[in-house]
């Protein structure tokens, strides 16, 4: 007979620390975090000694300090005497600003040049296949001084609109004006306007945000909501009888004419550039160096969108092709109702991450002088007033906060349109 | 290479901070380099040629500091410093002077914490205008665009002046004088400016430089010298009595054709002989041996011939002395005696 | 029987297919034709290209080669009778400095030995099935051999550095045999340390007084150009390979505290820019190291540029693990493999294996990045370019220089991605 015994009465031993498994996982993290706080308690310390050393104290206060420099390219009221933190603000809205309109153009560039690698055409595909190779092997910067140096040396300046003979003339009905300068071109003006909404009182993040231009978005997407619901109706009607009604005038109606009403009401008219003392006064200047860094991020990053959506147009099985023509949908059809739905699966996630590296390489701004975040909080400001830990430090975390949100998107379009798998 | 990488910094890192609490004239006699900060190219101010050897008026100043520490011109590593990296380059240690076209101010003096040693150069901002602009005056300029060479005092003055005369502008932002140039010829910006002796210097590299124009006015005073971190007196007194070695030479009448003669023996003006160690020992006062005033002006003679040499008026630059004549002809380069 | 048959007994001789179809022309119908909207868009693009070389020719056909200045460019191209034209005297003059930087001239076959070494070293990860197995070694040793070659100095600092891992691997050995396994980790790990620290510059010093065998020294300021790209691209990717490994397994660990502090440390160095991370390497590291530390600027851009590239590389690396099937994990737990010894034996070999375009594409992305370097004053070729623009000779040239760059990271950046392409291709046939 055998007598169930309690198992031996175990005694902590230090050696268990190690050589148990239930405790190593702890002891080797407990190791691991003492470590990386020695690391970063480290690191403190050398900052605050090496500071001492200097006579510098780390300090914020500079930030409301008055700049004393001019920013030329800016979507908020800003002068020179502007504390440094709206500088920075200036510059974070710039370096949205062309994120936002690098994204879009990348993504339009792209999508058309990948589809039309795979074009049938063989001189189509073999000149697209060139210039992905072309672009994605040389550094964006180089890509960015080239655009720039290409629009400073082979476009017009100001004076060649001038005089008698002019050796450059306005295109466009006289209305744009194309310079090395950057391009002018005809502003939207309201005359009997609503005015300006004052945001954030007179806090350094302060802005106006004119009120017709929301009331046109929101004229817009009212407009768009409408159709919607237009087309809506007409799919349950061809459900319904098998007849679909004519319904692109209407469709077409309610987005333009409420929209024009808009216009009209405000008193729309536009403002023309015009070649007035050194450059051209009125109009919408877009800068040279919004331009090229614009265009060279593009079309530096369509390269590889490119590269992204031929994977994912290659990577639906040919059958699913071949099923949906032999569903009698013609080639157009089976890439918008069939490839394309199963493709962006594939494509979105890498895309997303492009668009994190074009955000990112915005930042190379600095080389044709875009004041961005990096050449204001971080160039400027930074040689202006030597602050260069507070300047870099801030600087990393907004890139950082901007990187997490854009992850942060990803992350929920990837959980969104995750395969359930069953 | 990690191992390598790691080890060679560890050991950098032990050395360096063996030597730390040493003066920095100790250091870099131990190190028998000298360690200086010049711009990344400036026309007659620094620049690196073919071979890679860089010359320039603030390249000089360097390798007399050299010559008068070391014994050896070329006992030099030049540290290229942007305007962004030149003040932190200097406060961490990586360069022991900077001599970068740096201008005296009043916040980079008591904020940074720097000491300027001396002027070796009296320069101002101005404007330079293609001719074709029909311009004459600065206060013309209302709506102009302006290329800045950013990373200086330029764009603070700039913004001042237009402000103060109620003119609006445009301001264009470069980083590099090469890409300020392009823009600049191109016609992309009206006007291009920063401290007139790099206008002179940038335009004597253009194509027609008759095409161009200085604007008369001068908006802002720039006292540019090199300069030393704050806390090291010693070391700032090698480099400032060796830049005013090199400016009393010039009043003094000495050259580097006649220095090895006024060197060899005893003269009869008391003050060259002080100076050039033949009489009493202001070089051991110095922590220097007596002829390091010698060797600083032999290596590209004195200030007038440095001048000359680099960025005088027979130079592609053609400045011509103006406020950096001899106060004795009128202009403002002057030094305390060596007394 | 008649002999009448209503079947052909011969066959008919074929007929030629329609002349559409075949040859030149077929292929062009198929391809360039078969439509009116694809005909046209041939059209638009032949007239296109057509347009762009009737541009480019010329201007690249200039003879100009021999030109001093710009000045004297411009007279050659009136004198040929062109009226625009590339001015290529500039490559003649500068183009050694364009890839050797201000490297000494006497000392120009280390870089080429070393860039040509690498090449040996690489060899049997890159291409194992054409390669001796024993060249292996040669790779262990070239990361000890190349900073001696690019930066000179005693032949014994190198080789004390690897006598560490030798004294490392004894001491584990005898201790291991004396009181067991974690002692012996410990032990061997404090003896690599201490060598390296006190012992191994006096010893190698010490011995170079005795059999001196040494390379002139070159400081790291004189790199530049293309060698100072490839130098810090090389240097960050073979020192972030085993930083990513651990950062990956960090990263899948089941340790909550080691996981975090890897995915924050991946998360914060993917988000910012790499232009940040060298502002910080130009203007904070100093700051952040104990008072008096010095590194020049090239080191502490290779420092930051290794961080960077480790984070991606965890990545790569990370990728690699997930995509090896279930089984394998499973396969080395049921035969009682410990944890490392599974990652050694049979997780990593794989896994790295699979990973290799992705560290080849993550290698072509940080050689381009390293032009960045230009922003903070260091002469890489574009801050070369800079440099030499500034040249009263050359001030006024764009194009030349430009191109010339673009062409030379174009023809690395090229190959490589070829040459990954064709792993890729490689690797799915064997799987």
């Amino acid at each position: 007979m055998t007598t169930l015994t309690d198992p031996p009465k175990e005694s902590f031993r230090l050696s268990m620390l190690i050589y148990d498994t239930r405790y190593r996982s702890t002891t080797f993290q407990v190791i691991a975090l003492i470590g990386f706080l020695t690391l970063i308690g480290w690191l403190f310390n050398n900052t605050a000694q090496n500071l001492a050393d200097l006579g510098k104290e780390p300090s914020f206060r500079f930030l409301g300090e008055p700049a004393g420099y001019d920013i030329n390219q800016r979507l908020i009221d800003y002068d020179s005497q502007s504390p440094h933190l709206r500088a920075a603000f200036v510059g974070l809205l710039n370096t949205l600003l062309v994120a936002v309109l690098g994204c879009i153009t990348a993504t339009i560039l792209g999508v058309t040049i990948g589809v039309l690698r795979l074009s049938k055409n063989w001189l189509v595909a073999k000149v697209m296949t060139l210039y992905v190779e072309i672009i994605r092997n040389v550094p964006v910067l180089l890509w960015i001084v080239l655009t720039m140096a290409v629009m400073i040396e082979n476009l017009p300046s100001p004076k060649d609109f001038r005089g008698e003979d002019p050796a450059a003339t306005m295109q466009v009905f006289d209305s744009v004006a194309v310079t090395n300068r950057g391009i002018y071109v005809p502003e939207p003006l309201f005359t009997r306007g609503l005015g300006d909404a004052h945001l954030f009182g007179n806090s350094a993040m302060n802005f106006n945000i004119s009120l017709d231009l929301w009331l046109v978005i929101a004229v817009l997407i009212a407009g768009f909501f409408v159709s919607a619901k237009i087309r809506k109706r007409a799919d349950g009607i061809q459900e319904a009888t098998g007849e679909r009604p004519s319904t692109w005038y209407l469709r077409l109606g309610v987005i333009v004419v409420p929209l024009i009403i808009t216009f009209v009401a405000l008193g729309f008219h536009l403002g023309y550039p015009e070649l007035k003392g050194f450059n051209f006064q009125g109009g919408t200047h877009m800068r040279n160096s919004l331009i090229a860094l614009w265009l060279a991020l593009s079309i530096y990053t369509a390269a590889f969108i490119a590269e992204i959506v031929r994977a994912g147009i290659l990577a639906i099985s040919h059958g699913q092709t071949e099923a949906a023509a032999a569903l009698g949908l013609r080639p157009g059809k089976i890439m918008k109702l069939v490839v394309l739905p199963q493709a962006l699966r594939v494509i979105i996630p890498p895309l997303i991450s492009q668009f994190l590296n074009l955000t990112k390489n915005s930042s190379l701004a600095i080389a044709v002088g875009y004041m961005d975040i990096t050449g204001t909080l971080m160039g400027i400001t930074l040689n202006q007033t030597g602050r260069e830990l507070e300047t870099v430090m801030l600087g990393m975390l907004i890139y950082l906060t901007i990187s997490l949100l854009i992850s942060l998107v990803m992350n929920w379009y990837n959980e969104r349109v995750k395969l359930v798998e069953r | 290479m990690k191992k390598t990488v790691f080890f060679s910094a560890l050991t950098l890192a032990g050395l360096a901070a063996g030597a730390a609490t040493a003066g920095t004239l100790d250091d870099v006699k131990a190190r028998g380099k000298l360690n200086c900060g010049v711009s990344t190219g400036v026309i007659g101010f620094a620049a690196p040629d073919a071979n890679g050897v860089w010359q320039g008026f603030d390249v000089g100043v360097c390798r007399a500091v050299a010559a008068a520490v070391l014994g050896d011109q070329n006992a030099i590593e030049f540290v290229p410093t942007t305007g962004k990296t030149r003040f932190t380059a200097l406060a961490s240690g990586e360069i022991d002077m900077l001599a970068r076209n740096t201008t005296w101010t009043y916040s980079r003096d008591v904020d940074l914490k720097f000491t300027f040693v001396g002027v070796n150069y009296y320069d101002g901002q101005g404007f330079l205008v293609p001719k074709s602009l029909g311009v004459s005056s600065a206060t013309e300029l209302d709506g102009a665009t302006v290329c800045i060479q950013t990373g200086t005092t330029t764009e603070l003055n700039l913004a001042d002046y237009f402000r103060a005369n109620n003119m609006s502008y445009e301001p264009v932002p470069i980083e590099t004088n090469a890409e300020a140039q392009q823009q600049f010829l191109a016609g992309a910006c009206d006007v291009f400016t920063t401290d007139a002796s790099g206008l002179a210097a940038t335009r004597s590299a253009f194509e027609k430089p008759g095409d161009y124009v200085l604007l008369p006015e001068i908006i802002s005073k720039e006292p540019l010298g090199p300069l030393v971190r704050h806390g090291d007196d010693q070391w700032g007194d090698v480099v400032r009595w060796t830049l005013n070695a090199l400016i009393s030479a010039e009043e003094l009448g000495v050259n580097s054709a006649n220095i090895a003669e006024l060197a060899a023996a005893a003269g009869n003006n008391p003050e060259i002989n002080r100076m050039l160690g033949t009489e009493g020992n202001l070089g051991e006062m110095l922590g220097l041996d007596a002829d390091w005033a010698v060797r600083a002006i032999s290596v590209g003679g004195n200030y007038g011939e440095l001048f000359e040499k680099n960025i005088g008026e027979n130079t592609p630059v053609g400045l011509a002395r103006g406020l950096n004549a001899q106060w004795t002809n009128g202009g403002l380069i002057y030094s305390p005696p060596f007394r | 029987m008649s002999d009448v048959s209503f079947v052909r007994t011969e066959m008919q001789p074929e007929k030629t297919p329609p002349a559409s179809t075949v040859g030149i022309i077929g292929w062009a119908h198929h391809r360039l034709f078969s439509s009116y909207l694809n005909s046209a868009i041939t059209v638009i693009a032949l007239y296109l290209i057509f347009m762009l070389l009737k541009g480019l020719i010329p201007w690249i056909f200039s003879p100009t080669w021999s030109a001093a200045s710009l000045g004297e460019c411009r007279e050659m191209i009136a004198a040929a009778g062109h009226e625009e034209g590339a001015c290529w005297g500039v490559i003649r003059d500068r183009w050694i400095q364009i890839i050797f930087g201000f490297y000494p001239v006497e000392y120009y076959w280390r870089p080429i030995v070393t860039f040509l070494l690498l090449f040996v070293a690489l060899a049997p990860v890159l291409f194992s099935e054409y390669t001796p197995p024993k060249l292996i070694w040669f790779t262990g040793i070239f990361p000890f051999l190349m900073p001696w070659l690019l930066w000179g100095g005693s032949i014994w600092t190198p080789l004390m550095i690897m006598a560490g891992f030798a004294i490392c691997y004894f001491a584990f050995k005898a201790i291991d045999a004396a009181a067991g396994t974690i002692p012996a980790l410990i032990g061997s790990v404090l003896a690599l340390i201490v060598w390296w620290l006190f012992l191994a510059s006096p010893v190698a010093s010490a011995i170079n007084n005795i059999i001196p065998i040494e390379l002139g020294g070159v400081e790291s300021r004189n790199f530049g150009g293309l060698m100072l790209s490839l130098t810090i691209g090389v240097v960050a990717i073979a020192i972030s390979l085993p930083l990513g490994i651990v950062l990956a397994l960090g990263r899948q660990s089941h340790l909550p505290i080691v996981r975090m502090m890897c995915v924050g440390f991946i998360e914060f160095i993917r988000g910012v820019p790499l232009i940040t991370l060298l502002f910080v390497a130009s203007t904070l590291l100093n700051i952040f190291l104990p008072p008096g530390t010095n590194f020049d600027i090239i080191l502490r851009v290779i420092i930051m540029a290794t961080l960077f590239s480790a984070a991606y590389m965890a990545e790569v690396i990370r990728g690699g693990l997930a995509a090896l099937p279930k089984g394998q994990y499973e396969g080395a737990d049921s035969l009682g493999l410990n944890y490392w010894q599974s990652q050694r034996l049979i997780i990593m070999p794989q896994a790295l294996k699979i990973s290799i375009p992705g560290i080849v594409s993550s290698f072509i992305g940080l050689f381009k990045d390293t032009t960045l370097v230009s922003i903070i004053g260091l002469l890489d070729p574009i801050g070369l370019s800079n440099a030499i623009r500034a040249d009263t000779a050359w001030t006024g040239i764009v194009w030349e220089l430009y191109g010339f760059i673009a062409l030379l990271f174009w023809v690395f950046c090229f190959s490589m991605s070829r040459y990954s392409m064709y792993l890729e291709r490689k690797l799915k046939t064997t799987n």
